[in-house]
């Protein structure tokens, strides 16, 4: 919902139902980065309402179009956090294994290693004196 | 004075930051006060973060993340990773995010859990409400993706609800004996407790009617077919029961988020903390150096051999640091020793409670936050 003038669409406050901090934040930070943007900030009017209100002032753009960029722009950060943490996530798992089997692999070539000094130890008659 | 007209053409074109001896960028100073919080002895300074996009212009530097600054800088760092516990490194974002998916992560992202518990007989020491409500908070390992959420209007079919029931008995002249998460036992046909249908109208053919409508068994489903639906931990004690008690129950768990209850939060916890960077503004030597080495309980420092005798104390470990600030109590060492943490560096922990794997808990706590833009951007076109 906007609450805002018929004369100047570029000062602004929307309601944003059902959200809070979380996303309220995040845009607000997104809104000030924007060079277009004067003031953004946000607000909570109540703790038992389950609403944000979000204040946009611009430069003489509309406020709505500013805030959906923001959004939009928002969104697609989130989008490259997901590729770069998948991305991270399916190396480490890579590398995991790979240390997983090398640990085995030496461990293995170890126990051998003693078995056999073992076989050796006992196929050497030693006498005890 | 005669102003030429190349003296005016100097003048329009003139730009400060074009002179080879102005420094571009930030100042030093300011680039670690916009960079990094610094933990002084009674409080920290510099937490404020500069968002506004031109905070810095008469620096001459812009302050607004281009996306393309930030698809080159942003970095996530896997320290391990597993089942139910996870660290990674996210760096080159604002804490706005890293808040954010915090956030959705302990009060958003849906998980399974008990909802509804039929008690038919309960004789056991711990009365009704507190038992469903230790019920509640079983954590549940069932992907909540597979289910939809029951709203009022629905009735509990297999699609939205999980059925276990829990029937157990502490036989006569025994010693006590304890119920375990164990001791639930799923039932993927539903309830098996009747409804009263109050009278008997009901003839014999009909199915009689339970507090769940499945229209086919969940074992069915090719998801649940080889890995039933049990609780994450079998050793969870729910209660304890003397000779002669018994509890017989159903309980219905259900999708939900943590906003609602925090029994259906799918983390443990989620946390974050910025990367702890620990400078030594001068050289620490002898004395000092063993008394700093001596003093950090988190071992962050270490000692190095200069030389004939002499020794120096060197930032082993950073990234140990708690910010406990037991370095910078005296005086002295507080004007050798200065706390800083980085702004945009971030050491996420989350901790799974057994639905989903940490690292998908994380993405889809991601997707949560883009549906959030989607539907605002939808809301105001
Ligand atoms: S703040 Fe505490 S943990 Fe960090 S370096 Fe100082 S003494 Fe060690």
């Amino acid at each position: 919902m906007e609450h805002g003038s018929f004369t100047n669409d570029s000062h602004a406050s929307f309601t944003l139902a059902e959200e809070d901090h979380t996303l309220a934040n995040a845009v607000r930070f997104m809104l000030n980065q924007d060079p277009r943007v004067t003031l953004a900030g946000y607000s909570i009017p109540h703790p038992s309402l389950e609403c944000v209100n979000v204040r946009v002032q611009t430069t003489g753009d509309p406020a709505r179009e500013v805030l959906k960029d923001a959004c939009q722009e928002l969104m697609l950060m989130n989008r490259h956090v997901r590729s770069v943490f998948d991305k991270a996530v399916s190396e480490f798992m890579v590398e995991y294994a790979r240390l997983k089997a090398e640990k085995e692999k030496k461990k293995k070539a170890e126990e051998e290693e003693l078995q056999k000094q073992r076989e050796l130890l006992d196929s050497m008659d030693i006498e005890s004196n | 004075m005669v102003v030429t007209e190349e003296d005016k053409i100097f003048a329009k074109n003139f730009n400060i930051n074009d002179l080879p001896d102005v420094p571009a960028g930030l100042p030093p100073h300011l680039k670690v006060k916009q960079n990094r919080v610094v933990s002084k002895k009674d409080a920290p300074v510099d937490t404020a973060n500069a968002i506004y996009s031109g905070s810095h212009v008469f620096s001459g530097v812009d302050n607004s993340v281009k996306l393309g600054n930030f698809y080159e800088d942003f970095k996530v760092d896997v320290i391990s990773c597993t089942e139910t516990d996870m660290e990674f490194d996210m760096i080159g974002i604002d804490a706005a995010f890293a808040n954010a998916f915090r956030r959705i992560l302990i009060s958003e992202v849906p998980s399974m859990a008990i909802e509804k518990v039929l008690i038919a007989n309960n004789t056991s020491l711990i009365i009704d409400e507190v038992l469903a409500h230790r019920m509640g908070l079983i954590p549940i390992a069932a992907d909540p993706r597979l289910f939809e959420y029951l709203t009022e209007n629905d009735v509990p079919n297999e699609k939205n609800t999980i059925v276990f029931k829990l029937h157990v008995e502490c036989p006569k002249r025994q010693s006590r004996l304890q119920v375990l998460t164990k001791d639930l036992e799923w039932l993927p046909n539903g309830s098996e407790f009747l409804k009263e249908t109050g009278g008997s109208t009901s003839t014999s053919t009909t199915k009689p009617k339970t507090y769940t409508s499945f229209s086919c068994s969940q074992d069915s489903l090719p998801e649940f077919a080889d890995n039933p639906i049990t609780p994450s931990y079998l050793d969870i004690l729910i209660a304890k029961l003397s000779p002669g008690q018994e509890i017989e129950l159903e309980a219905h768990a259900v999708k939900g988020i943590g906003k609602t209850h925090a029994k259906w939060s799918p983390v443990g916890t989620a946390w974050y903390r910025m990367l702890p960077e620990v400078v030594l503004l001068k050289e620490v030597v002898d004395e000092n150096a063993e008394r700093l080495v001596k003093v950090c309980p988190m071992n962050v420092f270490d000692i190095e051999d200069m030389g004939n005798g002499r020794k120096r104390a060197t930032v082993a470990q950073p990234r140990n640091c708690t910010l406990c600030k037991e370095c910078i109590r005296d005086n002295d060492l507080a004007d050798l020793v200065e706390l800083r943490s980085v702004k945009n560096h971030f050491i996420f922990k989350i901790e799974s409670t057994g639905s989903l794997p940490p690292d998908v808990l994380f993405t889809e706590a991601v997707k949560i936050l883009e549906d959030k833009c989607e539907r605002v951007i939808a809301d105001l076109s």
